[in-house]
């Protein structure tokens, strides 16, 4: 292989002055935590009470949750985020769009906000699965316990239902830091735009890309540790979980 | 289960398309063998290499390498030579050069000495120095008046380098933005995102032209560079290829090269029928007429 | 608010958009479920009767592939593959691929772990009987899992698959990053050049949420459909 492999790089200063190309990758790494932790928030917030709108008995806060579901379900992220970054100032009155282009981190508020709806909308799908998965007479013994119907949701509805959902949203928050990625292209110096940096500057590209591979692979597999750590914390003995 | 080994192989076969055809040699050996030669261009960089009213790409840069191509069609015996067109960026093109999925990227990419570590360089088709544009109403004319604004410069591109080094070493605070392409870096001048593009002036000059309203740009007073060598892009390490690259253009450059710059630099191109208005300098006359791969900007006399 | 909407800018596109743009999203899409369906079921087959070491690689692959952002591996694709040719064909230089052959085997790659994932769960879910009934009667594994097992489990499947397949066509609008002319790329260059980023970006939203949203009606529908009453 024609290739020159220098694996001191990474120890190299890099053009951008103030660090070496390791600081460049810490740097997005950063970013990326940032990123994922903020959307995720998001996600699961939106996500919770979309999810829980969607299994109430009033038909058009169904029909509004299920809307919400489907059109961020069905629109790539990419053009989610370019509507956000691109077109919205563009709509919006011009003082509001000239103060949200003059953002100084455009980017990476445009990348959180989103990231975490569009990640919500899978997160609500996987709350009302839950919810709906619950034996029917959960519902009917909190209320008939003198519960009010957000008393019921809140005490016994939701702790079971996310018990249930813990597992696909491990996957869901994975998938969150993965996706994260996607707002390289509206400018924002994640751990993968950080790694293609690299390669602009120093041309290493394998070397700059194996870097950002093992950090994913390293940050998603404590990711999922952790996730399961709170599912076996969460567990309620003979409930839940097989 | 020999199924799956099958299995296996008629999915890897189904995916690469004359994966089979080993190859051999250098950049010619490889275009005999498959008939075919692959063009780097690229998406904005008018007038060297961008795309027509067509999406096709056109400029000045691909006019030279289609006579490249007629040089290799010549020497190789090939009447039927296919030519394929691979758009690039200038964050990808020297790892798709290294890799062969183009051999030779016409555009504007500028011939340093950093760069000819990775790749090589035929003679020089343009001298432009690295400046940048700003709204007129934004008032910035030095590179100090950017101090702490966000600016815009291309992934992958000297200027973005340049800009970096200016940026560290006056300690301006910029915040730097890496966009996609060049037309993205004047895009996000001109809707306010950012407020300067760090480009060369000729990239510049070519898509203020374009744009919706080119009064409301200004050019700064300041550059982050003097005027350095654009030239074809070739893979290292491959002298014949080089040799007959480099005799093609010299040939080119000293026969026909004023005409072809008056076509593209001093009358209307398309898509849109304007005119770069840049009458060939005396640098520029030098270039042509005494063809080098110099990466030095001081040997062009300026 | 959209006083400026220039829907002549959109008109003036739209051969651009779909002729190039939508033929290129949608050959992608189809050929990169089908080929990852393929190494999708292979890839489950082995780390179901595979053997251990077999097993473990398929696994190790199909959990390298879920732990990565596409995008990256979209990269890493574009720049290796032609290394990776040159290495199994013993070959002096890279193997030019190309970008759309980058891109499909990119997908094909990615795309075969979920697959993968599905049809292993569909598999486990055809009762083991079944596949002993078939060796009893004289018929080989694979006989066994083509005439008996897969059948089963495409026809339950095919709802969880064409989903996936709905996903893998939103996800090729990455290739934007690659600069291919898919239908967001189209877009985009049309965008970039005319200085239309609203008018583009709106109506390339609202093409992919038509499709996807008609696409996951339509396979809801087959949902009820296909069950097979157990």
């Amino acid at each position: 292989m024609n290739y020159h492999w220098n694996w001191g790089i990474f120890w190299d200063a890099s053009p951008e002055g103030g660090g070496t190309y390791a600081d460049m990758l810490v740097s997005g790494l950063r970013i990326t935590l940032a990123v994922s932790v903020l959307a995720w928030v998001i996600a699961l917030g939106m996500g919770s009470a979309v999810g829980v709108l969607r299994s109430l008995p009033n038909p058009w806060l169904r029909r509004l949750a299920n809307t919400y579901i489907e059109l961020l379900r069905n629109v790539p992220l990419l053009v989610q985020l370019f509507l956000w970054y691109f077109v919205l100032p563009e709509v919006v009155p011009e003082a509001w769009g000239d103060w949200l282009k003059s953002l100084r981190d455009a980017p990476f508020y445009t990348a959180v906000i989103g990231l975490g709806l569009f990640m919500s909308a899978r997160v609500a799908v996987q709350i009302a699965t839950g919810i709906a998965a619950l034996p029917r007479g959960q519902m009917a013994a909190g209320l008939a316990l003198g519960f009010t119907l957000p008393q019921t949701y809140r005490y016994v509805i939701l702790p079971n239902a996310f018990r249930v959902v813990l597992p696909p949203l491990t996957s869901e928050t994975i998938n969150t830091i993965k996706n994260s990625s996607v707002a390289l292209t509206i400018g924002l110096a994640e751990l993968t735009a950080r790694a293609r940096a690299i390669q602009e500057f120093s041309f290493q590209v394998f070397e700059a890309f194996t870097a950002a591979t093992l950090i994913y692979l390293a940050i998603n597999t404590i990711a999922t540790v952790l996730m399961r750590l709170l599912e076996r914390r969460m567990r309620v003995p003979g409930y839940g979980a097989k | 289960m020999r199924i799956f080994s099958r299995l296996a192989l008629l999915s890897l076969a189904l995916v690469v398309p004359g994966i089979a055809q080993a190859q051999s040699g250098g950049t010619l050996q490889k275009i005999k063998e498959t008939g075919t030669v692959a063009i780097g261009y690229r998406e904005s960089s008018a007038p060297f290499s961008y795309l027509d009213d067509h999406q096709k790409p056109v400029g000045y840069a691909m006019d030279i390498c289609m006579k490249v191509v007629e040089a290799v069609k010549a020497e190789l015996k090939l009447p039927n030579l296919k030519v394929e067109l691979t758009a690039v960026t200038s964050s990808n093109r020297i790892p798709l050069m290294a890799n062969g999925t183009i051999d030779l990227e016409c555009g504007s990419t500028t011939n340093n000495v950093d760069r000819q570590k990775q790749v090589a360089f035929t003679n020089t088709h343009f001298l432009t120095a690295s400046i940048f544009v700003a709204k007129k109403s934004a008032g910035v004319h030095k590179i100090a008046d950017l101090k702490g604004k966000t600016v815009v410069s291309t992934a992958g591109s000297t200027n973005i380098g340049q800009l970096n080094k200016a940026n560290a070493e006056q300690n301006l605070g910029i915040n730097i933005v890496p966009g996609k392409d060049h037309a993205e870096g004047l895009l996000m001048v001109e809707t306010g995102r950012a407020a300067a593009f760090v480009m060369d002036d000729v990239i510049v000059a070519g898509l203020v032209a374009a744009a919706k309203d080119p009064a409301v740009f200004a050019v700064g007073d300041e550059a982050f560079s003097k005027p350095e060598p654009y030239a074809i892009m070739l893979r290292k390490d491959d002298p014949s290829f080089k040799a007959l690259v480099d005799a093609t253009t010299a040939r080119v450059y000293k026969t026909e090269g004023e005409a072809l710059y008056a076509k593209w630099f001093t009358k209307p191109i398309p898509p849109k029928g304007i005119v770069m208005n840049l009458p060939l300098s005396a640098a520029m006359k030098k270039a042509l007429q005494n063809p080098s791969d110099n990466a030095d900007p001081a040997s062009y006399g300026n | 608010m959209f006083a400026h909407f220039d829907f002549q800018a959109i008109v003036h596109a739209l051969p651009y958009l779909f002729e190039q743009g939508l033929v290129f999203t949608l050959t992608l899409t189809i050929l990169s479920a089908i080929g990852g369906l393929i190494l999708g079921t292979a890839l489950a087959l082995v780390r179901i009767g595979g053997g251990p070491v077999l097993a473990t690689i398929a696994t190790g692959y199909v959990n390298l592939m879920r732990t990565l952002p596409l995008v990256l591996v979209i990269f890493w694709f574009y720049f290796m593959v032609p290394y990776i040719g040159q290495w199994l064909l013993h070959a002096p230089r890279p193997i030019k691929v190309g970008g759309f052959s980058s891109a499909l085997l990119t997908f094909v790659m990615f795309e075969a772990a979920y697959f993968s994932e599905i049809m292993r769960g569909g598999i486990q879910s055809v009762a083991r009987g079944q596949y002993a009934a078939g060796l009893a009667l004289g018929m080989t594994g694979a006989q066994a899992m083509r005439y008996i097992v897969l059948p089963q489990v495409l026809r339950t499947m095919l709802p969880v698959l064409l989903t996936q397949t709905i996903v893998l066509f939103q996800d090729t609008s990455l290739v934007y990053v690659l600069s291919l002319t898919d239908f967001l790329g189209a877009a985009s260059k049309i965008a970039q050049r005319d200085g239309r980023l609203v008018e583009m970006y709106c109506f390339a939203a609202l093409v992919y949420f038509a499709i996807c949203f008609l696409a996951s009606l339509a396979v809801r529908r087959l949902q009820s459909r296909v069950a097979i009453i157990r």
